[in-house]
């Protein structure tokens, strides 16, 4: 497989033309009661990139997910989605523009009174999708994240990697254009988080999907730098050291409400800053 | 450990008051408006009148049976005093149709279903499962408040009816068995007392209580907050606030029929 193009390469898009971006952050904040959560932040995602993105716990990092599909409204700045400006939209505006969008919560958020399958075919319940096209989408996505078998399941049945596994299906069953993962591997352990991190990137270079990425685990991060997805062993392999720069994969920090870092993974490794230094090491 | 008292202004308790209602307004008229939008989830109001009306079913046979059996029990030993056991049929037919068969109905639904309706939406809330729904497209209060609605509103009017009449069963029993009084009698007078305006109030008090079940319920579980602590607390608001708020509107609507229909 060819390694995927570097986004970061591309020619910039034009200013003021948000076509190039999956997402944009112009200058938001968001406050609550007194304290200042989000405070004047910008960024860029360009199709097809997954940006991971860190931050201490309460740093806003969950609140940025949110405010990018229109679940929490800022107090100022603008924010674009797939070329479409969220803020100012109606709620019924933001169904539509969410139905392109997909989203892993950090607890998976699957609805527990349903069973796995009607969990993952909830969008296209809702769309109206013939039923034999919904099972056979639904039995697709579930054995592209190896959980075929729980089928039948309640959540309640399964374990925390199998449902996060599971909020994934749910989340790239209507092959979404970008994914907003919010904290896919935290709290699981090792073996299950490489699972988890090995999906993030076979739907990164097998499907050239979009993401967002909030995780506090850096080693998961690198390794997405540092691994493409191999479709012929069904496989993530390293890539080697001098084509890692070909991984369409950036990072962003916050820290106080701020962006202090906003680069790809040798702009991270080369940082000269105390805290960048501090939180990588 | 000292106890440290926050003292909150009586500004700020009125300003949240008046926001609350303008929430409960605002989710009130969008449950309405959404009958007309679509789509509208007829498969989840099915679903939701099996779990309120057939769920319900078996309190409201013992509540009605009971009550008509205790409305005919207190005033047969008034009545027989002077003379008048046969009016036990009027008095326990127009004591259930107009007021006791709604009332009690509306106060054991709300008991059983505005906190079912709360801790479900209020789970929801605190798993980040309503944001789940939203993200994926679909409105909440469509999916989840307007079935609700449409289903207490239906079944609760329904379930008026069968406690009225196991109400009027229940008086039955207690006169025929205890007081002796004929059942020809009993039935003759309990129907032919009956006009229009208490029909009319008897049933549109259901309807009335069967939207503030829904709408307290469900507002009180999407305005949960504080994980499950929360959900307790606003499991435990959505009964008081629907039950109160039943024998308000049941006074003044009470009211609103006599000025309009005429006392009888």
């Amino acid at each position: 497989m060819s390694a995927p193009t570097l986004p970061l390469d591309q020619p910039a898009p034009a200013a003021g033309d948000r076509s190039g971006f999956a997402l944009e952050f112009e200058n938001v904040a968001i406050a609550f009661d007194e304290k200042v959560v989000l405070d004047g932040i910008s960024f860029q995602l360009p199709h097809g990139e997954t940006k991971a993105l860190f931050g201490v716990a309460g740093s806003g990092k969950s609140i940025l997910l949110k405010l990018a599909i229109g679940l929490l409204a800022p107090d100022s700045g603008r924010i674009w989605a797939l070329g479409e400006e969220v803020t100012g939209m109606s709620e019924e505006e933001l169904f539509e523009l969410r139905r392109r969008v997909g989203i892993v919560f950090q607890e998976s958020a699957l609805f527990d009174s349903m069973k796995v399958w009607e969990n993952v075919a909830f969008r296209l319940v809702e769309e109206k999708v013939p039923n034999d096209e919904i099972e056979r989408r639904v039995r697709e996505v579930l054995r592209f994240v190896e959980l075929e078998r729980t089928y039948d399941m309640l959540p309640s049945e399964l374990s925390g990697g199998m449902r996060r596994r599971v909020a994934i299906a749910r989340a790239i069953i209507t092959q979404p254009e970008v994914i907003l993962y919010d904290s896919p591997t935290g709290g699981l352990d090792p073996v299950t988080s490489n699972t988890i991190v090995e999906l993030i990137v076979k739907q990164r270079d097998v499907a050239k999907t979009s993401a967002l990425l909030v995780t506090h685990r850096l080693q998961d991060a690198f390794t997405m730098a540092s691994h493409e997805f191999d479709p012929k062993t069904n496989q993530m392999i390293a890539i080697p050291k001098g084509q890692r720069g070909n991984v369409p994969m950036s990072f962003m920090i916050l820290r106080d409400g701020k962006v202090i870092f906003d680069g790809d993974m040798h702009q991270l490794a080369a940082s000269r800053d105390e805290y960048i230094r501090e939180y990588i090491s | 450990m000292a106890l440290e008292l926050e003292l909150i202004s009586p500004f700020d308790v009125a300003k949240d008051f008046a926001l609350s209602v303008q929430k409960y307004t605002l989710l009130s008229a969008q449950s309405l408006a959404n009958f007309f939008r679509r789509p509208l989830y007829m498969g989840d109001m099915l679903q939701q009148a099996d779990l309120i009306g057939v769920g319900s079913l078996p309190i409201v046979i013992l509540t009605g049976l009971s009550v008509g059996a205790l409305l005919a029990l207190n005033s047969a030993s008034t009545l027989q005093r002077f003379g008048g056991i046969t009016l036990i049929g009027q008095l326990v037919s127009l004591g259930m149709v107009t007021e006791l068969g709604p009332l009690i109905t509306g106060l054991m639904v709300a008991g059983r279903n505005a906190s079912g309706m709360a801790s479900e939406i209020g789970s929801m809330i605190v798993t980040e499962q309503i944001d789940a729904m939203r993200a994926l497209g679909t409105d909440p209060s469509k999916k989840l408040v307007t079935p609700r609605v449409g289903a207490t509103v239906f079944m609760l009017f329904f379930l008026t009816i069968i406690a009225d009449l196991l109400g009027l069963c229940g008086g039955w029993a207690v006169s025929h068995l205890l007081f002796g009084l004929d059942s020809n009698q009993y039935w003759t007078s309990a129907w032919q007392i009956l006009v229009f305006r208490d029909v009319f109030t008897g049933l549109i008090k259901p309807v009335l209580f069967g939207f503030i079940i829904a709408t307290i319920g469900c507002y009180y579980g999407i305005s949960t907050s504080g994980g499950t602590q929360g959900v307790g607390r606003s499991t435990t608001q959505a009964v008081v606030a629907s039950s109160v708020l039943i024998l308000i509107v049941d006074f003044f609507v009470t009211k609103l029929i006599f000025a309009v229909l005429g006392v009888r």
